[in-house]
């Protein structure tokens, strides 16, 4: 019953540094099925935003190498006329920034109407109105033949993300990437618009990207997760195998880094250093080996690659069957490997 | 938006106020009076003395300043002493002249920028964008009055497409066809001169707006819903960045002044430029203050304008 939406096939997007490519996202192999909610986590600057944006045909100026297959079109190999035929009607996105993502001397009501007159070609003003109006109430505006005359700024945060989605589910869009829909809302908000896009996946049959590095949104949103990290993915797995089994040293860091109040948890652990940056990023063999200097470097692999642990669960590099927090004792740490 | 505009208009008195205070204290600190100049030196000093006290010359500063605002209210600015007549009879003509020679340096100021802006802006870091930044930093460089000077002698002495003096050829009938055309060409070479060298301001300006826009995230938010590339630029970059050149017009006026001075003293334009100077030179204090107070108003207007036209294109300003 699940059928294939999205196919993305060695992804690689590269970004020009003084005078080298340097791959932000770096041999991705992802697919995402209609109905779906795939969650991508991962800390900042592991490539997350790059994947979308390479999805959507964003970026300006980067390499892009592999196929994105969107429903057995490649995308990524597609004149700029297609693409802009797709996005907005059969893919759109949601941003990370609600603050800056809207234009600032438009009226919001133009800016969600643009969409439909972009790719409803035969429908009348009034009815684009009537349209942005009633997709207004949709996401929860109040008062939205008010909201429709007003501008950005006049807006809390909140209402322009509500406007954001709006705009990308305008036209009831097959594929959505949602890029930290909620990171720059408080709490209750949060739980509105993830609300809002449950509903939004139930009524429409839409495959959703929803990209985070909340694990508790992950958690309660995603069929199944994909972890990056510096580029790459490290485990996929659906959600409940990798909450329960984790095995990719960062996945397990990741996890631990949660504080975890039913267990009583008193330590918390932290991931020492940082993502690198992206000319400094290692790479060869197993980029997260500099993270974990307490493990002996001979049990990564030369070249790490996906290994297929159990059906659906990918795992990169040998390494995690020998890994150990610091203030565990080597004994405890081979657990979920059988 | 109308609140915005009435408070700034209520704002605009204070600053005519002072400005009119100031002017007026350098006019007290001009050396002489009405009666110094135009009286024969044998009048015994004590009958002038009289005349000054009912002329009302030697009451108090403020009582003066009441006195002399009053006469301005009602558009007496004075006599000037060169040219025997009233200043506000003498400024009417130059005012005229002035008027459309800024009005002829904004029109190509804003012709030459905006194309070359919105080119330099959209394809910047290429070589169309290189050339025209080099204009402008040669425009930046170029003191205007070289630069007049230059244009002067090789359009109109050289070429002789231009005439080299004056606002209108003489012996023409007011309002003929003959007499509009004159004056437009004699307006021509002092008003490109002034443009060459003021637009680059813009050029630059846009240019920058331009690239600063493209990167904005609403842009990216734009592509996504599917618009075009000349979509995006013409609805929302070149829009977003031009309002804000829209704002600047008023300056410019201000800015255009300054110019003018110069300008008109190169190609001889009788304009309010030219009358400064003459005024200055031949010390016909009344005629310099009257064109000082004048070119005061003018940046105050133009500041106003400035203000009135940003609170309505930008509506973040509209609402405050
Ligand atoms: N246009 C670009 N040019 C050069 N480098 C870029 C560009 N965009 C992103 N990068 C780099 O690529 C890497 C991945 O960035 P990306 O924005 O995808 O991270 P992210 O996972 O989305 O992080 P966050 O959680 O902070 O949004 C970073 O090192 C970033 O500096
Ligand atoms: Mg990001």
């Amino acid at each position: 019953m699940s059928e294939k939406l999205l196919e993305i096939k060695n992804l690689k997007t590269s970004f020009r540094i003084k005078d080298d490519y340097y791959a932000a996202v770096d041999d991705v192999t992802l697919t995402l099925n209609k109905n779906e909610v795939l969650g991508i986590v991962g800390e900042s600057g592991s490539g997350k935003s790059a994947l979308a944006f390479s999805v959507m045909g964003l970026h300006n100026r980067a390499k892009i190498e592999g196929n994105i297959l969107f429903k057995d079109q490649d995308i990524a190999n597609i004149s700029p006329a297609k693409l802009n035929k797709l996005r907005g009607d059969d893919m759109a996105m949601i941003f990370q920034d609600p603050l800056t993502a809207l234009n600032p001397l438009m009226i919001v009501g133009d800016q969600i109407s643009e969409t439909l007159l972009l790719h409803k070609k035969n429908m009348s003003q009034k009815q684009r109105k009537d349209r942005v109006i009633s997709l207004l109430d949709q996401v929860g505006i109040p008062y939205p033949e008010h909201v429709y005359n007003q501008f950005p700024h006049e807006l809390s945060g909140g209402m322009r993300q509500r406007v954001i989605i709006a705009i990308a589910i305008a036209n009831q869009p097959e594929l959505l990437i949602a890029d930290e829909p909620t990171t720059a809302l408080d709490v209750t908000i949060q739980a509105q618009i993830l609300d809002l896009i449950k509903d939004l996946k139930d009524d429409m049959n839409t495959g959703i990207i929803l990209i985070t590095h909340d694990l508790g949104v992950v958690a309660e949103m995603a069929d199944r997760v994909a972890v990056m990290y510096a580029g790459q993915i490290v485990e996929i797995a659906d959600v409940h195998t990798l909450f329960e089994n984790p095995l990719h040293p960062y996945t397990r860091s990741l996890l631990n880094s949660v504080p975890n109040t039913q267990e009583g948890q008193d330590k918390l652990h932290v991931i020492q250093g940082i993502v690198p940056s992206l000319s400094k990023l290692p790479r060869e063999g197993c980029r997260f080996a500099a993270r974990m200097p307490w493990i002996d470097e001979s049990v990564h692999e030369e070249n790490p690659v996906l290994h297929e642990i159990k059906p659906g669960h990918f795992v990169r590099c040998t390494c995690h069957k020998h890994f150990y927090f610091p203030d565990e004792s080597k004994e405890d740490s081979n657990h979920g490997v059988s | 938006m109308w609140k915005f505009i009435v408070r700034r208009l209520v704002i605009t008195f204070p600053q005519i106020i002072l400005l009119s205070v100031l002017v007026f204290i350098m006019a007290q600190m001009m050396p002489g009076d009405a009666l110094s100049g135009m009286i024969d030196p044998n009048i015994d000093p004590a009958a002038i003395e009289k005349q000054r006290e009912n002329l009302g010359l030697n009451d108090p500063w403020h009582e003066r300043y009441v006195d002399w605002v009053g006469g301005l209210l009602q558009g007496d600015l004075g006599e000037s002493f060169r040219f025997k007549m009233e200043v506000t009879e003498l400024v009417e003509q130059r005012l005229i002249n002035s008027f459309w020679l800024g009005v002829a340096t904004l029109f190509f100021t804003y012709l030459i920028a905006i194309p070359l802006g919105i080119i330099s802006g959209r394809w910047n870091d290429t070589w169309g964008d290189q050339l025209i930044t080099g204009y402008t930093y040669i425009g930046f460089a170029t003191p205007l009055f070289i630069f007049a000077l230059v244009m002067l002698w090789v359009f109109g002495f050289q070429l002789q497409w231009f005439p080299t003096g004056g606002s209108v050829e003489p012996g023409l009938t007011p309002g003929s066809f003959d007499y509009v055309w004159s004056k437009f060409q004699h307006l021509l070479l002092p008003a490109l001169s002034l443009a060459l060298i003021a637009t680059v301001n813009t050029v630059q300006y846009l240019r920058s707006e331009i690239v600063d826009t493209k990167q904005k995230d609403f842009i990216i938010t734009a592509r996504a819903k599917g618009a075009s590339e000349s979509r995006v630029y013409n609805r929302h970059i070149f829009r977003n960045s031009l309002l804000p050149i829209a704002a600047f017009f008023g300056f410019e006026i201000t800015g255009l002044i300054g110019g003018t001075v110069f300008v008109e003293q190169i190609f001889g334009y009788p304009g309010m430029g030219l009358l400064f100077m003459e005024s200055i030179l031949l010390r016909d204090y009344t005629v310099v203050i009257a064109v000082v107070l004048l070119f005061g108003i003018a940046s105050i207007l133009g500041a106003l304008i400035s203000d009135i036209i940003l609170s309505l294109v930008d509506p973040r300003i509209r609402i405050k």
